[in-house]
């Protein structure tokens, strides 16, 4: 029944790819919340990196996170699919509720979570195999499927990422032997070829080369047709491009979120505009 | 001229100054070639006289009967295969027992062990057994299973070179693991992966040359061994492959016949000895060579 789901996303979003590009971006009308974070902080041992944050991700939206470095932006970002249980010493309180389920709970099966909620780091990290085997590796952990099956799932994601056409005939390579670009648009690939529900991105493009860097967010705009996005990242053109609700962080606190539109053209406090027109930060 | 004030005249500015200095400085460097150019010469040439020996007399001493004969008495022309075989058989089933333990020793250190007390404490252990004198390993060997079941045998040659095997790996391993990048692990991890997948499918393949390389200097360093193999195979002047039986093994028989009276023996010692360097040789170059980091 999911491979005809998505089948029927592959169709719908090639239709619209062309009425969507005609529509002005409707950044006003956010859809309902995909994640809710109700009164979350979160401590590196004593010291607190996020302060009381209350934030939703609208569904099949961007959220895009701003702030300068170390204001607890990717932060947030790693208690969504907590990484951070990896290291002890860090811990997380308050909520985040999804499909009704506080995530930050103890009994919450960690890799079933990380399998819904995906995530894409800064630098791109292709694991040492080949570029078939890249993908297959993470929809193995969460699903059986046929030969057939897989190499549909991985020529899906793959064209998804914008990947397919440059890769299709060295599938059984190295995926170490990719450019960089390549490399974290097959990250990508790796990450929806799961089909999680939300995706993270960690600065996805802050490694990358200026076309490296459009071909990704021409993707996100894409991936969002399907997935709720968040992505973190330092570059403001990024954050108006992508971005449908933008959120500022300044010292572990959320100072200010809004459309896009609003916190790019008008902004409710002072400190986020100084921080966007690049005063400060 | 107080001590305050800065000289009027700087070495580079008085030339007489600048000059002595220049003499002394390409004297004194001159002096350090030389006696590190001597020592480098020092050591090549034993490694050279050593090697020059073993190919002269082994190659005078080898023939085909050191293959497809075994160890006879002194006058009778035997060979050296039992010992070849024997040492052969030993090494790998030294290697085979060794090699997983240190495996997952080296496993347990580098990803689950990181900075705990008991993880700290392994790896010192670890490396004391490291450099422990390997007679010491012989001597251990002989009182669990010489001693308690009545004879010398094949199987406690084989456990006292994986004894030896153990560190070297659980080393390797460790290291090779540490090397891997976080970020590698949080990736794998991030698509929602147990932690021995990610150790088994994403590490392990990360760290494989490695880990390759270290088994194989493994081998190569047990290989070689004699004392550990004294107290635990003994030796067999006859054809045996049979594990529980004393085993014949190229280093000791090495060692019984160079001291020998007899020429032939002292002869086939030599043989033995290039075909243990030829064989050290090769798993280092292959070691070296096939195994070598890709960049």
């Amino acid at each position: 029944m999911r491979d005809g789901d998505m089948n029927d996303a592959m169709s719908q979003t090639r239709q619209s790819r062309t009425l969507e590009a005609m529509q002005p971006r409707s950044a006003e009308v956010l859809g309902e919340a995909r994640i809710s974070m109700q009164e979350v902080n979160f401590f590196y041992g004593a010291n607190q990196a996020l302060k009381h944050i209350d934030l939703d991700l609208p569904d099949r939206q961007v959220t895009g996170m701003i702030g300068p470095s170390g204001c607890g932006k990717s932060t947030l970002l790693r208690v969504l699919n907590r990484m951070y249980d990896l290291y002890p010493g860090q811990r997380a309180e308050g909520r985040v509720m999804m499909d009704g389920v506080n995530i930050l709970e103890p009994g919450v099966d960690l890799n079933q979570l990380r399998s819904r909620i995906g995530m894409v780091f800064q630098k791109p990290t292709p694991f040492p195999m080949t570029i078939y085997e890249n993908i297959a590796f993470g929809v193995r952990l969460h699903e059986r499927l046929s030969k057939s099956a897989m190499d549909e799932r991985v020529e899906w994601s793959l064209t998804r990422a914008a990947l397919w056409e440059e890769a299709k005939d060295r599938l059984g390579t190295s995926a170490m032997g990719l450019s960089g670009g390549q490399q974290q648009r097959l990250c990508i690939a790796r990450t929806i070829a799961v089909r999680p529900e939300v995706i993270l991105l960690d600065e996805p493009t802050s490694a990358l080369d200026p076309i490296s860097t459009a071909k990704i967010e021409e993707l996100i705009d894409e991936l969002k047709r399907d997935f709720t996005i968040a992505i973190v990242t330092h570059n403001m053109q990024q954050a108006a491009r992508c971005a449908d609700q933008v959120a500022f962080f300044y010292l572990g606190e959320l100072v200010e979120v809004g459309s896009a539109t609003q916190m790019f053209t008008a902004p409710r406090l002072r400190r986020t505009q100084e921080y966007i027109t690049g005063r400060f930060g | 001229m107080s001590a305050t004030t800065l000289p009027a005249l700087g070495p580079a500015r008085d030339a007489r100054l600048a000059a002595s200095l220049s003499r002394r400085r390409k004297w004194f460097d001159r002096v350090v070639k030389v006696l590190c150019t001597g020592a480098t010469m020092i050591g090549l040439a034993l490694l050279a006289s050593i090697l020059f020996t073993l190919i002269w007399r082994g190659f005078g001493a080898l023939g085909l009967h050191v293959f497809t004969d075994i160890t006879r008495p002194p006058g009778s022309h035997g060979g050296l295969l039992n010992a070849i075989v024997g040492s052969q058989v030993q090494t790998l089933i030294g290697t085979a027992i060794g090699t997983p333990v240190g495996l997952m020793v080296g496993t347990y250190l580098a990803e689950y062990a990181r900075d705990s007390a008991l993880g700290n404490a392994v790896r010192f252990v670890s490396d004391v057994l490291l450099s422990a004198p390997s007679i010491l390993i012989g001597l251990f060997v002989y009182t669990i299973l010489v001693a308690p079941f009545g004879g010398f045998s094949g199987i406690a040659g084989c456990v006292a070179l994986a004894v030896i095997v153990v560190p070297i790996v659980v080393r390797t391993t460790e290291d090779m693991l540490r090397l891997i990048p976080i970020s590698l692990r949080e990736a794998a991890v991030a698509l929602g992966a147990p932690k021995w997948r990610v150790i088994v499918f994403i590490c392990y393949r990360a760290a494989r040359d490695g880990i390759a390389t270290g088994v194989l200097l493994a081998v190569a360093r047990v290989a070689g061994e004699t004392a550990p193999l004294l107290f635990t195979s003994l030796g067999n002047l006859n054809w045996s492959v049979s594990l529980t039986q004393p085993m014949a093994s190229l280093p000791v028989t090495i060692y019984q016949y160079a001291g020998s009276a007899f020429e032939d023996w002292v002869d086939l010692a030599w043989a033995g000895a290039l075909l243990i360097t030829a064989g050290v040789l090769a798993l280092n170059i292959v070691a070296r060579v096939a195994l070598r980091p890709r960049a």
